[in-house]
């Protein structure tokens, strides 16, 4: 049912509300409530099905009769009573009626504090489900927005350009594998949690980048930091979920700050600082210190101290690259790829000069990755070989995986640092 | 409980050193062992190893007549060697044990369901 179907509420009504805030509502809380009836009816179909009842029963009375004191209580036990209504129209539901009548009234509480109880060990069990590393990545993705995030079908397949049947049919693979193959419904055991903890973290990052890339999709970053807060809050002891949560927080603080008013890309360099968001930093850099004092660091908790470090200069010039250059060496350490290595050798270009990056950029095996590209570009431009840097500009420009980024090459990278080359205009 | 078929495949045209005797003493010792914790546990319901492709013959029937044809599959560029059938709890049970044997074998293993002997909903009685 889509909102529009709705007639608009009673605006005199005391605590009437539209049928857009009974969507985010149901968005923020559904993924509790699905988590529940999974565990209770160890179906997701039907589980899906309950909380989709729920949520036509919630436009047609929110409008009018108001925000119950407890939504997300409210959806759970309504779609528990909508399940029941389902089973008893099945012969194979007699049994988990008997299950059902567990998950009762009375439990609705729990689904409203912040606190750790059985409901949020349900979400936790239910994104080692979805990011079962048996899955696919596109449908580990895929799962995690749908079943946690609340999001439709046709939301999910919008934010990965793909259309909504192809996403359908990608959901109900993965839902038939999960049921089929037995992919059990459990936090993993501590000596296999380092191994799954990490597609978690991976898909809930990049569930973020999916929506920096695509401004028009904001839903996305607010999703992945919301599925890292739920995370951290339901595994403080795990020090990298709390280093994502904090890397997301640092990149978000600067997202105002990230596009011009013509769409295209501002790079650090060129943001205004005065936009960045201070309670966001505040908050990365609090987790981002905690972390230090914990002292097992990952790369996760390395990237977010980087972004710490940013955050603290007030100009370009300020940053303090000794301290970046010093945390990349050890991410290089501890995750030793050729984006990492791109990454540090961008760094030293700052605390050492063109020279210095351009030897490092050149050692690596990177050719056809967008950035790589652009670094040279930007490298070679410093370094006064303009007609080079402008091939470069034109090939990262055509790699460019958004508008944003394509204007920002085609203009000739940052601004201030030389003349346009005349070849990318 | 839910069955799992563990398999093991050859690949047409991959040439591997030949065991030497004692490699090959270890390795069905290891198996051996592999085997004594599945039955242990209850997991083990049977396993096979099987000659090469070349051995298989395909009967395929078409307009009533059945023709014979000598060799494997001819499509497939991988063929079963030798599988595990086990019941397990979960999944995660199930790699797991495919874990070991892939270790002691040293070849991937894949975990497949059976369907129809899981105790889920709508697969049993």
């Amino acid at each position: 049912m889509s909102p529009a179907a709705v007639p608009e509420g009673d605006l005199d009504a005391p605590a009437g509300i539209d049928p857009a805030q009974v969507g985010r509502i149901f968005r923020e809380q559904s993924g509790r409530s699905v988590a529940a009836l999974i565990r209770v009816l160890g179906d997701i179909d039907l589980a899906e099905d309950a909380v989709q009842d729920a949520f036509a029963v919630a436009l047609r009375r929110w409008p009018t009769d108001g925000l119950p004191p407890n939504p997300g209580g409210w959806i759970t036990t309504t779609a528990r009573n909508r399940a029941i209504d389902r089973l008893r129209r099945e012969s194979r539901g007699r049994e988990l009626l008997a299950e059902l009548a567990l998950l009762a009234p009375g439990d609705e509480e729990v689904g409203m504090t912040e606190e750790e109880g059985p409901v949020d060990d349900d979400r936790l069990r239910l994104i080692f489900t979805c990011c079962h590393p048996a899955l696919s990545g596109e449908a580990q993705v895929a799962l995690t927005l749908r079943l946690l995030g609340g999001l439709s079908t046709e939301e999910v397949a919008r934010a990965f350009l793909v259309a909504e049947p192809t996403m359908a049919k990608r959901l109900v693979r993965a839902k038939n594998k999960i049921k089929a193959a037995r992919i059990p419904y459990r936090v993993p055991a501590d000596h296999d949690l380092p191994s799954r903890l990490a597609p978690v973290l991976a898909v809930i990052y990049l569930i973020y980048n999916a929506g920096l890339a695509r401004p028009e999709e904001p839903l996305l970053c607010a999703e992945a930091i919301r599925l890292a807060r739920i995370l951290s809050a339901l595994m403080p002891d795990e020090p990298e979920v709390a280093g994502l949560l904090a890397l997301l927080l640092l990149t978000e603080s600067r997202r105002p700050a990230r596009l011009r008013a013509n769409g295209s890309l501002a790079v650090l360099a060129e943001q205004d600082r005065a936009l960045w968001d201070r309670p966001l930093i505040d908050e990365g850099q609090a987790i981002v210190r905690r972390c230090l004092r914990r002292n097992h660091p990952g790369p996760y908790q390395l990237q977010a101290a980087i972004n710490a470090v940013h955050a603290d200069a007030t100009t370009f010039e300020e940053t303090d690259w000794q301290q970046i250059v010093a945390l990349y060496d050890r991410l290089l350490e501890l995750a030793p790829t050729p984006v990492v290595a791109l990454n540090r050798a961008i760094a030293v270009g700052e605390l050492d000069g063109p020279v210095a990056a351009f030897e490092l950029v050149a050692e690596l095996d990177l050719e056809g990755y967008q950035p790589f590209h652009a670094a040279r570009a930007d490298l070679l431009q410093r370094l006064g070989r303009a007609e080079e840097a402008a091939r470069e500009y034109e090939l990262a420009a055509a790699l460019a995986p958004t508008e944003a980024e394509r204007e920002f090459l085609r203009r000739g990278g940052r601004a201030g640092r030389r003349s346009r080359p005349s070849a990318a205009s | 409980m839910t069955r799992y078929l563990l398999s093991t495949h050859t690949v047409e045209g991959e040439q591997r050193e030949p065991m030497s005797e004692e490699q090959m003493r270890e390795t069905y010792q290891r198996l051996a062992t592999i085997e004594q914790e599945m039955s242990a546990s209850g997991a083990w319901v049977f396993s096979a190893r099987l000659h090469e492709p070349e051995t298989a013959t395909v009967v395929r029937v078409a307009g009533g007549d059945a023709l014979t044809t000598d060799g494997p599959f001819a499509e497939s560029k991988e063929h079963l060697a030798g599988f595990y059938m086990i019941d397990a709890q979960d999944l995660d049970a199930a790699l797991g044990w495919a874990a070991k044997v892939s270790e002691a074998i040293g070849r991937p293993i894949e975990v497949r369901p059976f369907a129809g002997f899981t105790d889920e909903p709508g697969g049993g009685a």
